[in-house]
């Protein structure tokens, strides 16, 4: 069982980051949309707490960092929940190539 | 030093009443915003005669000589230590003097106009203007600063405008007031510039400072004025000379007088007051102001005096062929208002020798009183006969006694006859005139001859003349008016009362002692009357009031035959000598051809032709990538990403 390196986590990170941007680009789903923007977050997330625990060991400023970022993204996910609820109500539909209008 | 801060009322108080009655007059005030009004003013009124008395008999002398007071200073803008513009309020004799007559004449056309203006539609509208009217000269008389003086002055400009187009469905009004606008506009350029010049070289806005510092020959100021010249006159001269074109242009002299005979289509009762006794007096008022400058240079002073002369005599005659009686007030406004300027001009600063300066002043002073009487009567008459026409006017003393003995005290007044106020100014001018030139005093007195000549045509032709088959027409349509009004033929009793206290004054205020008041200096200076002198003026006056009445006061043929004798002058003289058509010719020929459309050529092919390519590339860009928002939001999350990859390229391997 060897220690896990900083590289490896980083690897993780990253591709969490690109599968929710994937996921971004590709689903016209706006639930499944928020979620990836989640994914993306989340891969914020592990970044700041890898690189608080391998470089700077002594103090607590990235998981502090994490923290604020979890309870800001709750708050977001409320908000966007709301405008979908919001958007379904008024296009009877969720998907965001129907919502459209904002154009030249 | 004592207290005048109440004066901050005397102007603000017409102000209140303006923005009160703009703003909700027409509305919710119609029926008493005259009230309100007048009101505003008549306070106003009062407290100028308190000031007035306070300065004059109780603390503005010091030493026997009366003090330039600063009542209230405020820094306004600062551009920097040395120079900024103040807003303040400076008392000596004449703003004291200017503040009484102002607010007594305004207060009694704001009475008279109560009676005239009654049952128009826009009579808060009327009242209003009237207020800022009053605000704005009462701001202009006691300016301390002579840049706050070309605000009120624009000021005035503005309230006279919006006056004389009262009527504003009648075209004949709407050009009259474009034309005094825009005369008086280019007159004020003039101005402008000689405030800049003098500001420049005085480096103070400040009139006390600005005097002090031009009047003392060792001063620096007044040594690098004088040394600096452009074409062949210093500095001063020019200064000088472009502020007396800004006060030229308000008080009609030639040759920017054209506005002031079409600015009579505006209210009788705003002729009286702006077109008559105030507002054209202003450029007299300036000069004045200015004197102890105006007197270091002979050049500019004797451009005053010759424009002034000229000015005074060219209107008279001009006066004596127009039939409408308000444009034969006019010229006559225009001809003692000449007079004015030449006393000015002929005078000097300080002791025996500033009699022109206290002989004008004094002209002034007594001329508002009898001015707007005659126009105010005018008024009375035209509010009768329903038209400005002398030939469908006579026999009318009868119908309108008070108006008759009001317009006779006031003609005789005019004229320079003994006891009434302006012989006794008229007097002081002609015997300035007689000591300092003998040319502008021959000018003078042919002009008193003028004068008191078309006063009394205008007098014998309004109550004379025709006497039995016009006046039953008349007596006819007064007893309709009479059906309508429900007045008697002259009018309510506010459009007499005005009348009986301007015709009190008229003979009363030639009595004041003024010379003890106002003169050039401060100190009261000793006047010689002398009889001998006043016996060629009043005999040449009596002469040529026999004249008229020997003409006008039957009707006869024999002014028709006068008229063929003299033939071209007098149709020269009808026509105004051209001048309005000298204006056209070179506006209309010369102006718009030459300049003014290849400026329009300009200004569409070239600076609009820049905008409008402008206007197309920007178009023609936004065209062509309008399509990157397409309202997907998935799009723009790419080209964000796109983005920050971009930068991120840009920093991490290009910019290093």
């Amino acid at each position: 069982m060897h220690e896990i390196t900083l590289t490896q986590i980083l690897f993780v990170s990253t591709a969490l980051f690109f599968i929710g941007m994937y996921g971004l680009f590709t689903r016209r789903n706006l639930i499944t949309m928020l979620m990836s923007i989640e994914l993306m977050l989340n891969s914020v997330n592990i970044n700041f707490v890898a690189f608080n625990k391998y470089l700077f060991p002594e103090k607590l400023d990235g998981l502090f960092f994490t923290l604020f970022i979890i309870t800001i993204a709750a708050a977001e996910a409320a908000v966007a929940i709301a405008i979908i609820i919001n958007l379904y109500r008024s296009h009877n539909s969720i998907d965001v190539d129907d919502a459209a209008e904002m154009k030249y | 030093m004592s207290n005048y801060l109440y004066l901050l009322w005397i102007p603000l108080l017409p102000l209140v009443s303006f923005v009160v009655l703009g703003l909700f007059g027409r509305k919710y005030l119609s029926r008493i915003s005259g009230i309100v009004g007048t009101a505003s003013l008549l306070a106003s009124t009062v407290l100028s005669f308190i000031a007035a008395n306070q300065y004059f008999f109780i603390d503005g002398k010091v030493n026997g000589v009366y003090q330039k007071i600063i009542a209230f200073k405020y820094t306004w803008l600062e551009f920097s230590p040395n120079m900024s513009i103040d807003l303040g309020f400076l008392i000596d004799p004449i703003s004291v003097m200017m503040l009484v007559v102002v607010s007594s004449v305004s207060l009694m056309v704001h009475v008279f106009s109560l009676g005239y203006m009654k049952g128009e539609e826009r009579f808060a509208t009327y009242y209003a203007f009237l207020s800022l009217f009053t605000f704005s000269m009462l701001g202009l008389v006691l300016s301390a600063n002579i840049f706050q003086v070309y605000m009120f002055w624009e000021l005035v400009g503005v309230s006279s405008f919006l006056l004389i187009s009262y009527y504003f469905n009648r075209p004949s009004a709407v050009a009259a007031a474009k034309k005094a606008f825009i005369v008086t506009r280019f007159a004020d350029l003039g101005f402008l510039i000689g405030i800049l010049i003098l500001g420049y070289y005085g480096g103070t806005l400040d009139i006390g400072l600005l005097i002090e510092r031009l009047t003392t020959i060792q001063s620096t100021q007044f040594i690098s004025i004088t040394s600096a010249s452009f074409l062949g006159a210093s500095m001063l001269t020019w200064g000088l000379t472009s502020v007396f074109i800004g006060g030229a242009g308000k008080s009609a002299m030639f040759p920017l007088h054209i506005w002031l005979p079409d600015a009579m289509e505006g209210p009788t009762p705003v002729s009286a007051l702006i077109h008559a006794a105030t507002m054209v007096v202003a450029g007299v008022y300036l000069v004045a102001r200015l004197f102890p400058i105006f007197s270091m240079d002979e050049t500019a002073l004797t451009i005053v005096t010759y424009i002034g002369a000229f000015s005074a005599v060219f209107a008279a005659i001009i006066a004596c062929t127009q039939t409408d009686i308000k444009r034969v007030l006019a010229y006559s406004t225009m001809s003692q208002i000449g007079y004015m300027m030449f006393a000015l001009g002929i005078s000097k600063n300080g002791g025996e020798n500033g009699l022109g300066y206290m002989a004008s002043m004094f002209h002034l002073f007594t001329h508002a009183f009898f001015k707007s009487l005659l126009f105010l009567g005018a008024g009375s008459v035209i509010h009768m006969v329903h038209s400005n026409d002398m030939k469908d006017m006579g026999g009318l003393r009868k119908g309108m006694p008070i108006t008759h003995i009001a317009f006779l005290i006031a003609c005789l007044a005019i004229a320079g006859i003994p006891p009434f106020a302006g012989f006794f100014s008229k007097e002081e001018i002609l015997m300035a005139a007689f000591h300092a030139n003998k040319i502008i005093y021959g000018i003078a007195l042919f002009t008193a001859a003028l004068t008191a000549f078309y006063m009394f045509r205008l007098y014998f032709s309004i109550f004379w003349n025709k006497e039995a088959s016009i006046h039953s027409n008349h007596q006819a349509h007064a007893n309709k008016i009479e059906h309508e009004d429900h007045s008697d033929s002259e009018g309510p009793w506010t459009m007499k009362l005005p009348l009986l206290i301007l015709a009190a004054c008229a003979v009363g205020v030639g009595f004041v002692p003024f010379s003890n008041f106002v003169t050039s200096n401060g100190a009261p200076l000793e006047t010689h009357t002398n009889l001998l002198f006043s016996i060629a003026p009043v005999a040449l006056t009596i002469i040529a009031i026999s004249i008229a009445a020997s003409l006008y006061k039957k009707q006869n043929t024999k002014s028709d035959k006068i008229v063929t004798a003299v033939g071209g002058l007098y149709t020269a003289a009808y026509k105004k000598f051209y001048i309005d058509e000298v204006y056209l010719f070179v506006t209309k020929k010369i102006i718009f051809p030459f300049v003014g459309q290849p400026i329009a050529w300009a200004d569409k092919h070239l600076i609009d032709g820049f905008m409008l390519l402008l206007a197309k590339i920007t178009s023609y860009i936004s065209a062509s990538i309008k399509g990157l928002q397409s309202g997907k939001v998935q799009n723009y999350a790419l080209y964000f990403f796109g983005g920050v990859l971009a930068l991120s390229i840009l920093f991490i391997y290009i910019w290093k």
